[in-house]
């Protein structure tokens, strides 16, 4: 393998981990406030459509990236709903949001479009073009460096600096501030925040609308950076694999970038090799597709290194009378 | 406060959730640019219309009362299984295995052997889940929708490269010998008297079906295990003060809820396809969760809900084959039907009871 292949590959795997990242920074706002979120996929579903159809109609991506992003809300507010007003389960909450998400698309996409739940390809402004990092060009012809800065760093479409830059912008807000304080109290024990006279149900909303900001912006790039237009059930399992990045990582921002561009490296190997022969033993695509999944079992099983969710997790909160 | 009669709990809750997700979903048909009424007059004539709707309606019908009731054993254990998707393809596995390699003289028999393989594979697919959350913890929701996806593959990498006939582009297994043709529901009810079509895919698991809808309602209110995961789904602390094993009853209800949703292969598997395919289950696992929050997790519940999905089932085929209305309609109704019935379920509950109370202080 030479370094042409590997560039190759680094660079699908930060073409692939961006959804990924994204998707998984927006539970780890809604889980590490106590908002149980399997409804990641569903939510980056809609985004996609939403995106892609106003970034069609409209022909300017960013109108499309905030129409991804309101159909995110959307699907946010009635996540919101469920379990924080009505103090419902949110796992079923989610599941159902998964299926909403995976109906409405096509049955909007059928209506709107005619072309059996797909939008029209997305040409010219309507899909991201990349970026040419400064001094990219000129550097090109430089050893190694030249390259790496070249293929692998520059030349991606705007959201995947987006994306990178959330990394830091999360841990910051957090760790380092009063919300994030605030937030991550949410999660782990709501009755001490409640007693300190902060809104539990307010926090916790915040948590889940950016969630849904997060996952519209993950959606989008899905539809109008990654590929040109919105096909049915374009998510394929995303989110369920954005959730298993998560517990992965920890519930960190940091680990959360290296869980997801493990998994998008995983998922750039299996596109571009159908079977891996390592010297006489064979390893099957499947498995590197399952792969992500077990690694994730393992994690939670807790034989390598114990992952421990926000302790408030999933319950609802109930004030005392 | 005045609680709520127990009929206004198990039957009013459901049925008003029930109706404001129609009400949604007539309103999104509406949205669309059809006529609601027109389309259910449609479903309703395709489904239940003849017989050969009907068989349909019962065919789906038995799927979805094998991962329904999957789902609510596991329930009242106080665990969600979200896993029947991968338990029942497992099971498919299981089925197509033993249909495949024995020699089975009649179908009777192998309905027994497919039964018993097809219940087992299921079961051992969410012993691994259940081992973990009763042992270590591990959220029994998370590991669940994990082995759906490594039962996808796993299916994906046999079919493909193992179990598939030489020669076959097909990633599926041979068609299973004609010994284990399972008798159609038409050619049962055509014996005993009744005309039905029989050309539909529903057969003798319906009866299956039945069976375990009673011996599931025999096990949770008759038998001493039954009350063992009732009380542990309501409170795990108390059960365990009463000297009820959290281990135990873990894994016995999840392998009994695996068991039911590998099951649901003799229907879908043995009874319809008579070989195994990639996705076999196709979606009904997901289903189950529908169907078991609609039947409250009661096994005539499930049965009725079934039915129910059954019909939006068959009536959403029809619907897409002589209207514009694509088959994803039903994906809405069942996500509107999961979200009235389970997450929103206080939001129609404490106006119901708002109003029993006011009329109870009334009659005093």
């Amino acid at each position: 393998m030479d370094l042409t292949t590997v560039l190759q590959i680094l660079d699908s795997t930060i073409r692939l981990g961006t959804p990924l990242l994204l998707a998984c920074l927006a539970g780890l706002f809604s889980e590490r406030a106590g908002i149980f979120d399997i409804g990641l996929e569903g939510k980056m579903l809609a985004a996609a459509f939403l995106s892609a159809a106003a970034a069609f109609v409209t022909g300017d991506v960013w109108l499309g990236v905030a129409a991804g992003i309101f159909a995110a809300l959307l699907m946010s507010a009635i996540h919101g709903l469920a379990s924080i007003t009505f103090r419902g389960n949110q796992l079923i909450s989610g599941v159902a949001i998964n299926f909403l998400a995976s109906g409405l698309t096509v049955l909007l996409g059928q209506y709107w479009f005619a072309l059996g739940g797909r939008t029209p390809s997305l040409t010219g402004d309507a899909r991201f073009a990349p970026i040419t990092l400064w001094g990219a060009e000129a550097l090109r012809e430089v050893p190694v460096i030249g390259p790496i800065y070249y293929e692998l760093i520059s030349g991606h479409t705007a959201l995947v600096y987006v994306a990178v830059a959330m990394v830091p912008l999360s841990a910051w807000l957090l760790y380092r501030t009063r919300f994030g304080l605030r937030l991550r109290a949410v999660g782990e024990n709501p009755a001490a925040v409640d007693t300190a006279g902060v809104s539990v149900v307010g926090i916790r909303f915040a948590a889940v609308a950016i969630c849904g900001v997060l996952t519209g912006l993950a959606g989008a790039y899905l539809a109008t950076g990654l590929s040109a237009g919105f096909v049915k059930e374009m998510t394929a399992g995303r989110g369920y694999i954005a959730l298993a990045a998560l517990i992965f990582a920890k519930w960190r921002p940091w680990y959360a970038l290296g869980a997801t561009m493990l998994f998008g490296f995983l998922e750039a190997i299996s596109n571009r090799y159908q079977n891996i022969d390592l010297g006489g033993i064979v390893i099957p695509v499947q498995f590197m597709q399952a792969l992500p999944y077990i690694l994730t079992v393992v994690i939670l099983a807790g034989f390598v290194g114990k992952a421990t969710p926000p302790r408030a997790g999933g319950e609802p909160y109930v004030k005392e009378r | 406060m005045q609680k709520m009669p127990p009929w206004a709990d198990a039957l009013l809750v459901p049925l008003l959730s029930l109706l404001i997700a129609f009400a949604i979903s007539s309103v999104v048909i509406f949205a669309i640019g059809e006529n609601p009424v027109e389309a259910m007059k449609l479903m309703v004539t395709g489904a239940l219309g003849s017989s050969y709707g009907w068989g349909y309606t019962l065919y789906y019908a038995t799927n979805f009362m094998f991962t329904g009731l999957a789902v609510a054993v596991a329930f009242h254990a106080g665990l969600f299984n979200i896993g029947g998707e991968g338990q029942a393809s497992l099971g498919g596995l299981g089925v197509a295995l033993v249909c495949l390699m024995v020699p089975w003289p009649h179908w009777s028999l192998a309905l027994i052997g497919a039964v018993v393989c097809g219940a087992l594979f299921g079961a051992l697919w969410a012993a691994l889940p259940a081992w973990l959350q009763a042992k270590r913890g591990s959220h029994i929701v998370i590991t669940t929708i994990m082995f759906n996806f490594i039962a996808a593959s796993l299916l994906n990498y046999l079919l493909v490269n193992m179990l598939r006939p030489v020669g076959s582009m097909d990633p599926a297994t041979a068609r299973f010998p004609a010994e284990t043709n399972l008798p159609g529901l038409g050619e049962i009810l055509g014996a005993v008297g009744i005309p039905f079509s029989t050309s539909t895919p529903a057969n003798v698991s319906l009866f299956l079906a039945l069976a375990c809808c009673v011996l599931v309602w025999v096990l949770i209110w008759r038998t001493r295990l039954g009350y063992q995961i009732r009380a542990f789904g309501k409170s795990e602390k108390a059960a365990v003060y009463a000297g009820i094993r959290p281990v135990r009853i873990t894994m016995y209800a999840m392998l009994i809820s695996g068991g039911l949703a590998g099951m649901m292969a003799v229907n879908n598997v043995m009874g319809e396809a008579n070989r195994l395919v990639l996705n076999s289950v196709e979606g009904a696992g997901f289903i189950g969760i529908a169907v078991a929050l609609m039947g409250r997790s009661h096994p005539f519940g499930v049965f009725l809900a079934a039915i129910l999905f059954g019909f939006l089932y068959q009536g959403g085929a029809e619907l897409a084959l002589w209207t514009k209305i694509p088959r994803e309609l039903i994906t809405v109704i069942q996500a509107l039907v999961i979200l009235f019935t389970g997450a929103l379920d206080n939001m129609v509950r404490q106006p119901v009871e708002w109003l029993f109370a006011r009329a109870g202080r009334g009659a005093k």
